[in-house]
């Protein structure tokens, strides 16, 4: 069929994308032409890519607004940092130990995304967009609240301190409430995260692209029809919420293994990180994975490019996002980018009929 | 017995009896019409034939099958399809993906053999393209299967709601005003269309219209619902001479 075609072709530019920017930045990092300021964000730069692909698999594949995406993204980051240090003596391999705390990181975020998708799922629009916001601080500071503490006796439990933890002499503590977990591996490479990266993409396009995609879309398209076909909506959406809610766990994971120590403030997983997310999703193009990458990575790359004009940075960061988002979205300058489209084909096509 | 048998069903909203003991019996093959003035309850009658309501009281066999108070999915797994009103189409979806989600719960493979790729994954879906293709070649779609949905011509998205609600196999298709909105032309090619899904698929059809040379040309039997209550029912020719069925339409 000539669509699966086309879709092989658009998925295969998306992949070649990002491996065509990761062999950029090798050759940058090889050849001495990477300030370390943007080697330190290589890393970080895929973590937002992968929160941008999964979230844009809530917000613009199943069609639910989602403010909570950071909360997952948490509670991924601190299972899997948790599990690695739990592990520092058991397991010695600092790989084996990264590799099991993202599938760990990634089931807790995904059981986390069935348990408040079960209740909130219900909702739409607006007040889903608020709950889940909601779900996101509370997570965060729970998280901030939490005491874990491990000795001969086995774990021990708090929300108060440390002392109250009651730990023996051999007793170390894991989790510092507020201060998080200290002392975690730097295990996050830049090629390990864009495998990620090309791991979120890989589950995220197939699944678009199946039956249960097909589901999500039709349930996003018109729930009313969709379940007069005999699609089930709860079982499809809280599908689609949980892979999203997963993925965003796995980006924790990386993010707690890019640091050595993991805290969970409100800069890191607070609201403004969700609503940062978002906005990649939203400029990217809702639905448009390729467009959740580019957005990603040329909003969180801009800052620093505009270092050198200090005082104007933030001022152009903002003047850039609003002409994005106009000629992203605006009636007019979507149709005037469809005229162009058409010209550009016109021209292709008599260049090549002139060849043959 | 009737296919589908249909005893004395009623729903109020809110101390509105919105349809009061509705009864209606079709057999295997009928094209059956739904009249009645706006408002009458006709689409209500659908929705509960579809489990979008449950009735407050009375029963719904399909083939023998109790239908009363199962939800839409069941119904539809049982074997009702049913069009919209105001068409409900997938919009951003493609023409040939629309009817392939009709086509979801008989064509099956889990998320992971999508995800993965796995040779089911090929498989399933070679031939979800294949009966997809077919149904679209029965309404004329196939040229424009690739097309989204919402950049179809009105009568086309009116045809390929019909073709969806095909895909999944059903007994009985309901549909909601399927002229509404065509000019005669169009109507004189939906009426073919319609004869013809009958007679090609041996399909049973309960059709809510108002457009009168519609259902006179292609209706066996009518049921006239005024009031969300049973006006008359019986032969299409005996209930449009009705004097009760002029008054209800014209008024006195």
């Amino acid at each position: 069929m000539k669509s699966k075609n086309k879709i092989l072709v658009q998925n295969s530019i998306t992949y070649g994308l990002v491996i065509l920017c990761w062999i950029l930045a090798e050759v940058l990092i090889r050849t001495g032409n990477m300030s370390s300021l943007m080697k330190g964000l290589l890393v970080p730069l895929c973590i937002y890519v992968i929160l941008a692909v999964s979230l844009n698999l809530t917000v613009g594949i199943l069609g639910e607004l989602s403010l909570g995406h950071a909360g997952f993204m948490c509670v991924g980051a601190f299972s899997g940092a948790f599990f690695t240090k739990v592990m520092e003596t058991v397991i010695p391999s600092v790989g084996l130990r990264f590799f099991l705390a993202l599938l760990i990181g990634a089931a807790v975020a995904g059981i986390f995304g069935i348990l408040i998708g079960i209740p909130v799922l219900r909702l739409k629009g607006d007040y889903l967009a608020i709950v889940t916001l909601a779900f996101g601080e509370i997570i965060k500071n729970l998280i901030n609240v939490m005491y874990v503490g491990k000795d001969s006796t086995g774990f021990h439990f708090s929300t108060k301190d440390t002392l109250s933890l009651g730990l023996d002499e051999s007793g170390v503590v894991l989790i510092k409430g507020a201060q998080g977990i200290t002392g975690t591996p730097k295990a996050a490479t830049f090629t390990i995260g864009v495998l990620l990266v090309l791991l979120t993409l890989f589950i995220v396009l197939n699944l678009i692209n199946s039956r249960t995609g097909r589901a999500i879309m039709s349930i996003r398209d018109n729930r009313i029809a969709a379940e007069s076909i005999g699609i089930n909506i709860t079982k499809y959406k809280l599908m689609a919420f949980a892979i999203s809610a997963a993925l965003a766990g796995v980006a924790g994971v990386l993010y707690a293994h890019n640091l050595s120590s993991l805290a969970a403030t409100p800069k890191s997983f607070g609201y403004n990180m969700s609503i940062m997310i978002l906005v990649f999703v939203v400029l990217g193009g809702l639905g448009n994975i390729r467009g959740s990458i580019i957005a990603a990575v040329v909003l969180t790359m801009l800052p620093e490019l505009l270092r050198g004009l200090n005082d104007y940075r933030m001022l152009i960061y903002a003047v850039v996002l609003i002409v994005m988002m106009i000629f992203n979205s605006s009636p007019k300058a979507i149709e005037m980018r469809a005229v162009f489209m058409e010209k550009l084909r016109k021209n292709r096509k008599s260049t090549t009929k002139e060849a043959a | 017995m009737a296919m589908l048998d249909v005893r004395n069903i009623g729903i109020s909203f809110g101390g509105l009896k919105a349809v009061d003991d509705f009864s209606v019996a079709i057999e295997k093959g009928q094209l059956y019409g739904l009249i009645g003035p706006n408002g009458a309850g006709k689409t209500t009658v659908f929705n509960l034939l579809t489990g979008v309501y449950k009735p407050d009281n009375g029963s719904i066999q399909l083939d023998g099958r109790n239908l009363t108070g199962k939800s839409t999915i069941e119904i539809n797994k049982a074997g009702i399809a049913r069009t919209f009103q105001n068409i409900r189409l997938f919009k951003e979806l493609s023409v040939l993906d629309n009817v392939k989600a009709g086509l979801h719960n008989y064509y099956s493979y889990s998320a992971v053999t999508g995800i993965l790729r796995l040779p089911k994954y090929h498989k399933v879906e070679r031939e979800m393209n294949e009966r997809a293709m077919e149904l679209l070649k029965v309404f004329d779609l196939d040229k424009e299967w690739d097309y989204k949905a919402s950049n179809l011509p009105y009568g086309k998205q009116r045809k390929l709601e019909i073709a969806r609600a095909l895909a999944t196999d059903p007994k009985l298709l309901l549909l909601d005003e399927p002229a509404a909105g065509m000019n005669p032309n169009e109507t004189a090619e939906l009426m073919d269309t319609i004869r013809f899904v009958r007679d090609e698929f041996d399909m049973t059809i309960l059709l809510i219209e108002h457009d009168m040379k519609l259902v006179s040309g292609i209706c066996e039997k009518l049921t006239v619902l005024n009031f969300g209550q049973v006006l008359t029912q019986g032969e299409t020719s005996e209930v449009l001479n009705d004097k009760r069925v002029i008054t209800a339409y014209l008024g006195e």
